[in-house]
């Protein structure tokens, strides 16, 4: 097959180098900056209540990124991860979905995961690492999973789950399930071999896969263009690899929504995997681990500001009349009682039992893990001052 | 009951496996319709069509994220590794992904449906990068099976074991054996207990511990030893993780005397790992110190393999000493 293909190539006798820049991808937008609709433009079809329930989303998002990083800050919780700035291209695109679609995500994603019904409890249970964690409290924060909802659990290291995203795609297809699996990432993980793999497979296999790239200009501290990448962004890769490929503006979930709804479209009846790239900017830090005044301008942030997902869609519904002033600032209050009771509760849970330190490394602990388990409670026991979190339950009923 | 060599074992197991549930995939590079580089796949897309058994792009990193994916979507993904030597580039999917999803994820997912075959070890011209013994570096990793058959037998047995294991298994192949080593094998179905050592031959006088194909030189060096009147027990690990450390202690603590061989490198090998355990259960039993007979620790060679290979004669060597010290 290869063979055939070239022999069909079109032959030169000139040499001729293509540019790197010969392929340059437009940006889908519907909604301009000032929340009005580009002349010309169609808005895809969303009824009000599937609007206020995306609006809704974003408005808890918002509020619990902003809450949460200053419950890091006072000490409450270890580390956050916020997508600030970036609610859009998460909760258009899961909005797009349906329910039973896998969806794996890097760690900005929690829109998506709240979208899918992930309460205010779950997040916060997760982010205290207490008993009640669906993740027993093993991974740090915002590493959630949740198998109901169909959102695969987070794992820190970059861009493993794209090559996982084909496989699970591979799975759906062979099953005939009629769901697809989309899988969130940067542009800095797009740099990793994992991404290239997780491409081309999906291409040469024609899974149905949606790879949605939240290209928001950094990796940690590395801006995108010129330091992470000279060509046209993520999106030209996508056609490399013989794939469907579109990219939008990030920050407006009309146009994340419309890319998402049609990739679904292509993924699911046509086994066509397709790469998005939605064009956004990390407003917060990296994590509360970074502070971005060492590497960029407050002029810079400004910039983006102005250009803000939630006021944007926000202006959007006040303008078709689906919503007033006076219900968001009513949605945003009852979101921040709720992010605020939830953070109360959550962190006087109990961690898990230390029994739980060996189960799941297979699906039952094998003897020497047991053994090891016996000795470190012995030890505990011995020394309860230096453990406070478990001697005091270690021989306790519970679990 | 059929004479098979190793490969036609391997190649039984996965035709059993696939036959048995149609959400078993096979699949690695050239392992399609051409069979892999081996032939251990072969027939099986003629059979299951290609979309159970076939190509992947040239990509271990992919071939293993894939297959990580396919696994946690509840199917099970039997993916090949054409050498052990080039595991690595994915060894992220495997120490960071495949190992600890279930853990991580508090057993809302698993990967329990997946299976790594790669053949290993030397004795075949192959140098540095066809030569390997990886074994010890997966062998740290919580999360993991390991699984490296001595004949074919053994393999097909352990294949269809760790195939439907529901935890992730690295299904080491000594590719030195897949023609040579050849033996009866039942044609039906049969499964082998994983994490379980078999004790090849008994003995009273000392006890050899070796896995894969080392166990070939295991039982040629107590063949010579016997020669001398000295009676091994020799011991095939089959699992490295998790190892059956009952059964060698119970051994060593009965002989007084152990010899771990392998053929990967000394130092960091698996080996280390057997003796420290066992200086630890058995000291009182001991009559002289644990020997490791291994490969020496330089990039695996290949003028000089010869001299390098851990043959039966340092085996055997090595019982002698433990004999006289």
């Amino acid at each position: 097959m290869a063979q055939d293909k070239q022999h069909q190539l079109e032959i030169v006798t000139k040499p001729s180098f293509l540019d790197g820049s010969a392929l340059q991808i437009p940006m889908l937008q519907i909604l301009k900056e000032d929340g009005t609709v580009h002349k010309g433009a169609k808005a895809p079809e969303i009824d009000k209540d599937l609007a206020l329930k995306m609006f809704d989303t974003m408005q808890f998002i918002r509020i619990l990124d902003e809450r949460m990083i200053a419950a890091q800050r006072q000490g409450r919780i270890s580390f956050y991860l916020s997508s600030l700035g970036e609610e859009a291209a998460s909760i258009g695109s899961a909005a797009a979905l349906d329910d039973g679609d896998m969806i794996m995500g890097q760690y900005r994603e929690q829109g998506a995961l709240a979208y899918r019904g992930f309460t205010v409890e779950q997040f916060m249970d997760q982010l205290f690492s207490n008993e009640r964690d669906l993740g027993k409290g093993r991974q740090m924060p915002v590493h959630y999973g949740c198998a109901d909802l169909n959102f695969m659990t987070i794992a820190s290291p970059l861009a493993t789950q794209i090559p996982q995203a084909t496989g699970y795609a591979y799975g759906q297809k062979m099953d005939k399930t009629g769901n697809c699996t989309i899988c969130y990432f940067g542009e800095g993980a797009a740099s990793e071999g994992d991404f290239h793999a997780a491409l081309n497979m999906a291409a040469v296999y024609k899974v149905p896969a949606i790879f949605f790239c939240r290209n928001n200009g950094y990796a940690i501290s590395t801006p995108s263009q010129g330091e992470q990448y000279a060509g046209d962004g993520i999106a030209p890769r996508g056609v490399a690899y013989g794939m469907k490929t579109i990219r939008v503006d990030g920050n407006d979930i009309l146009a994340v929504y419309l890319a998402t709804q049609m990739a679904r479209k292509l993924a699911v009846e046509e086994n066509e995997p397709v790469l998005i790239e939605g064009m956004s900017y990390r407003m917060a830090g990296h994590s509360t681990s970074d502070d971005p005044t060492g590497y960029r301008t407050r002029d810079e942030e400004d910039a983006w500001r102005a250009k803000d997902p939630l006021a944007r869609f926000q202006t959007y519904l006040i303008k078709k009349k689906w919503l007033t002033e006076k219900d968001a600032e009513a949605i945003f209050a009852e979101k921040k009682a709720a992010v605020l009771a939830a953070l109360k509760k959550s962190e006087k849970v109990p961690a898990p039992h230390i029994d739980e330190l060996i189960n799941d490394v297979y699906d039952t602990p094998t003897q020497q893990l047991k053994e090891q388990l016996e000795q470190l409670k012995a030890h505990i026991r011995k020394y309860p001052e230096a453990y406070p979190k478990t001697a005091s339950r270690i021989d306790g009923g519970d679990k | 009951m059929a004479n098979m060599n190793l490969l036609q074992a391997i190649n039984s197991a996965l035709d059993i496996a696939m036959a048995k549930n149609d959400k078993v995939y096979s699949f690695g590079e050239d392992t399609g319709a051409f069979g892999g580089v081996f032939r251990a796949t072969s027939k099986l897309t003629d059979k299951y069509g290609r979309h159970r058994n076939f190509n992947t792009p040239l990509v271990e990193q992919g071939i293993l994220g894939f297959a990580n994916g396919l696994a946690s979507q509840g199917s099970y993904a039997v993916a090949e590794i054409q050498f052990g030597d080039y595991i690595f580039p994915a060894f992220d999917q495997i120490v960071n992904e495949s190992a600890k999803f279930r853990y991580r994820s508090g057993n809302e997912f698993n990967v329990g449906g997946l299976t790594i075959r790669t053949p290993y070890g030397g004795g075949i011209a192959g140098g540095h990068y066809h030569s390997q013994s990886p074994e010890a570096y997966f062998a740290h990793t919580p999360g993991l099976k390991i699984v490296m058959p001595r004949n074919p037998y053994m393999a097909k047995g352990l294949l269809l074991s760790a195939i439907f294991d529901p935890n992730p298994v690295l299904f080491m192949e000594p590719k030195r054996l897949y023609r040579a080593s050849t033996g009866e094998v039942p044609e039906e179905e049969y499964t082998l207990e994983l994490g379980k050592a078999d004790v090849v031959r008994e003995g009273k006088d000392l006890t050899i511990v070796a896995w894969g194909a080392q166990v070939e030189m295991a039982e040629k060096a107590a063949d010579k030893a016997a020669e001398d009147g000295i009676d091994c027990e020799v011991i095939d690990l089959v699992s490295l993780l998790p190892w059956d450390i009952d059964t060698v202690a119970k051994s060593v603590m009965k002989t007084g005397r152990l010899v771990v061989t392998q053929e990967a490198p000394l130092t960091n090998g698996f080996a280390s790992e057997v003796a420290a355990t066992i200086q630890d259960k058995c000291f009182l039993y001991l009559e002289s110190p644990i020997a490791r007979v291994c490969g020496l620790d330089v990039p695996y060679p290949l003028c000089h393999e010869k001299e390098y290979f851990v043959d039966h004669l340092k085996v055997y060597e090595a019982v002698k000493a433990s004999m006289t010290y």
